[in-house]
């Protein structure tokens, strides 16, 4: 064995070995703020399986196959929607899509009375969106299967802050963010998304910048101060500005995200065009960010307002990539839940299939 | 402890050279041979295998590692997804002859999902089975085609494989297993 390769074995060896044994236990995913990192790696390592699955021959697996996947959506989503379709079926769950504007909601149906519907028709894990900030919360409790929160109101939107984690790590050396810095600009105020990425990023170890017009981050400087202070273990400071440059200046990422043509009407924004002026991401301004550095849009785009066309289908736009990886953070997910069932005796059984050995003896 | 070695390390050497020899006889040569390792100590054994066969054929055979977690037919039974080991299959399983290789043939249940994920990947030829164990007590119509050594046991007991590149050492014993409550005493290293 050559010296020099010594450090990077022992260095690997090291940083694995704490996680080896994270088993997965929520019931339910509705947001990340409850998700510890080595449960985040672990869901990392499963997406880079799922990913595997997705370049084969036949992307599709049976094991979740006969399980039930009930997508519930009361806001409009297209590749949301899709992804997790897409991903229930790659692993063989047989899926129902409901769209609230077909459904017994315009008949006045309630949140509760359509979930202990869906749950009677068999609904094993129930996706959801929804307009009201905490709705799936209400849904967790109601529902006797698991829940996974497609994104609500302002509050979360946990399967996109992780795909965009897995495609920051899938461009970063390492897939470490510890350091890295990463710049949100956008509408943070009204943001689910960036609201999730505060959570994963910073428990990632990244130097976070979010940015926008100080309209669109009122309350964001306090959470940034809280968390300056220590507020959150594990979860490390943020910085919040209205100075583009400053956000964008030799980021490694640099994310826009959607302005909606309704913030005009609140007084937020005088207009479109003054915004994509500021904070919009040309060229020029990209042109600050480290070389390498790459840019994501959750989508969908307003194209010349938070983010220029020459930007968005430049070698340094992944956001075809952020899709693509959103399949397959989905089935990692949608695995994952599957198995975490209430009540059962989780370190025991679990023990009994993971031990090593054992495994032809627990088969 | 009332672990019982049943192979030493020189034991499971000899084992692994004649389980060689045996695939190469077995094909009348190494032409389209491909070995594919079951997660996970299928995959060392795999690799120790195309070692011996090179050293006495002087061809070097293709080497996968196949993960069934996805495949099983026990998911919903388990109160924990297993963790997933990775799948690396870098050849085309087109036409060839997959031997695959595992440490411990049991129920059979295993290679049945091995068999299933390997044919989501193309159409082998053939599909051989060698194991460094077989203890019996099968579930389904699946037999091995090599074999290091067969191990009557009891349902009770457990067969525990070491070996080298996960364990540390190589070593097969038989214990007793756990049951519920039992304090872990005898847990496996």
């Amino acid at each position: 064995m050559s010296v020099d390769t010594e450090p990077a074995a022992v260095a690997h060896a090291a940083g694995s070995a704490p996680t080896q044994e994270v088993v997965w236990h929520h019931r339910h995913l509705l947001d990340v703020d409850v998700v510890t990192w080595p449960e985040i790696e672990l869901i990392m390592r499963t997406t880079d399986e799922m990913k595997g699955i997705l370049a084969r021959p036949i992307r599709k697996v049976p094991a979740l196959n006969g399980r039930r996947v009930t997508t519930l959506f009361y806001e409009a989503s297209t590749r949301t929607r899709v992804s997790f379709e897409t991903a229930a079926r790659n692993l063989s769950a047989d899926v129902v899509s409901i769209s609230t504007a077909t459904s017994s909601v315009t008949k006045g149906e309630s949140l509760v009375d359509t979930i202990r519907t869906l749950e009677a028709l068999g609904a094993e894990i129930l996706v959801m969106r929804h307009s009201v900030s905490g709705a799936p919360y209400l849904a967790a409790e109601v529902f006797g299967g698991h829940v996974l929160n497609g994104g609500d109101g302002w509050h979360a939107h946990p399967t996109q802050a992780l795909l965009d984690l897995y495609t920051m790590r899938q461009h970063l050396p390492g897939g470490d963010l510890r350091g890295r810095k990463v710049a949100i600009v956008g509408d943070i105020l009204h943001s689910r998304v960036a609201r999730s990425n505060i959570w994963s990023l910073t428990a990632a170890g990244a130097d976070l910048w979010l940015c926008g017009p100080a309209t669109l981050l009122r309350g964001m400087d306090r959470w940034a101060t809280a968390w300056g202070g220590g507020a959150i273990p594990g979860h490390g400071r943020f910085h919040v500005t209205s100075d583009v440059d400053t956000a964008v200046r030799d980021a490694d990422v640099v994310m826009a995200l959607r302005i909606q043509r309704e913030r005009m009407q609140g007084g937020l924004l005088p207009s479109l065009r003054e915004y994509a002026a500021r904070f919009g991401l040309n060229a020029e301004r990209v042109s600050r960010a480290k070389g390498e550095a790459i840019v994501m849009h959750p989508g969908p785009m307003n194209e010349g307002v938070e983010i220029a066309p020459d930007v968005a289908i430049s070698g340094r736009a992944v956001i075809t990539e952020q899709v693509a990886n959103g399949v397959a953070v989905r089935m990692a997910l949608l695995y994952l839940l599957a198995g975490a069932h209430e009540g059962a005796h989780a370190h025991e059984a679990g023990h009994a299939h993971e031990a090593p050995h054992a495994r032809e003896a627990a088969r | 402890m009332t672990d019982r070695q049943i192979m030493t390390g020189d034991e499971i050497r000899r084992a692994i050279v004649r389980i060689s020899h045996e695939i190469v006889e077995k094909q009348a040569g190494t032409q389209g041979l491909a070995l594919v390792g079951i997660q996970r100590r299928g995959v060392p054994l795999a690799r120790r295998i195309a070692a011996a066969i090179e050293e006495h054929e002087e061809v070097r055979l293709p080497v996968g590692a196949l993960d069934i977690t996805f495949y099983r037919d026990d998911l919903s039974l388990v109160a924990q997804q297993p963790i997933v080991k990775g799948t690396d299959l870098p050849f085309d399983l087109n036409g060839a002859t997959v031997v695959l290789v595992d440490d411990v043939l049991y129920t059979g249940r295993t290679i049945r999902c091995a068999m299933d994920a390997l044919i989501d990947f193309g159409r082998p030829r053939a599909i051989r089975l060698a194991v460094l164990i077989d203890r019996g007590h099968r579930e389904l119509p699946i037999r091995a085609d090599h074999v290091g050594k067969n191990v009557p046991t009891s349902r009770e007991e457990i067969v525990m494989v070491r070996v080298e590149e996960i364990d540390g050492n190589d070593e097969v014993s038989i214990g007793r297993q756990l049951r519920a409550g039992e304090p872990a005493a005898a847990e496996h290293p």
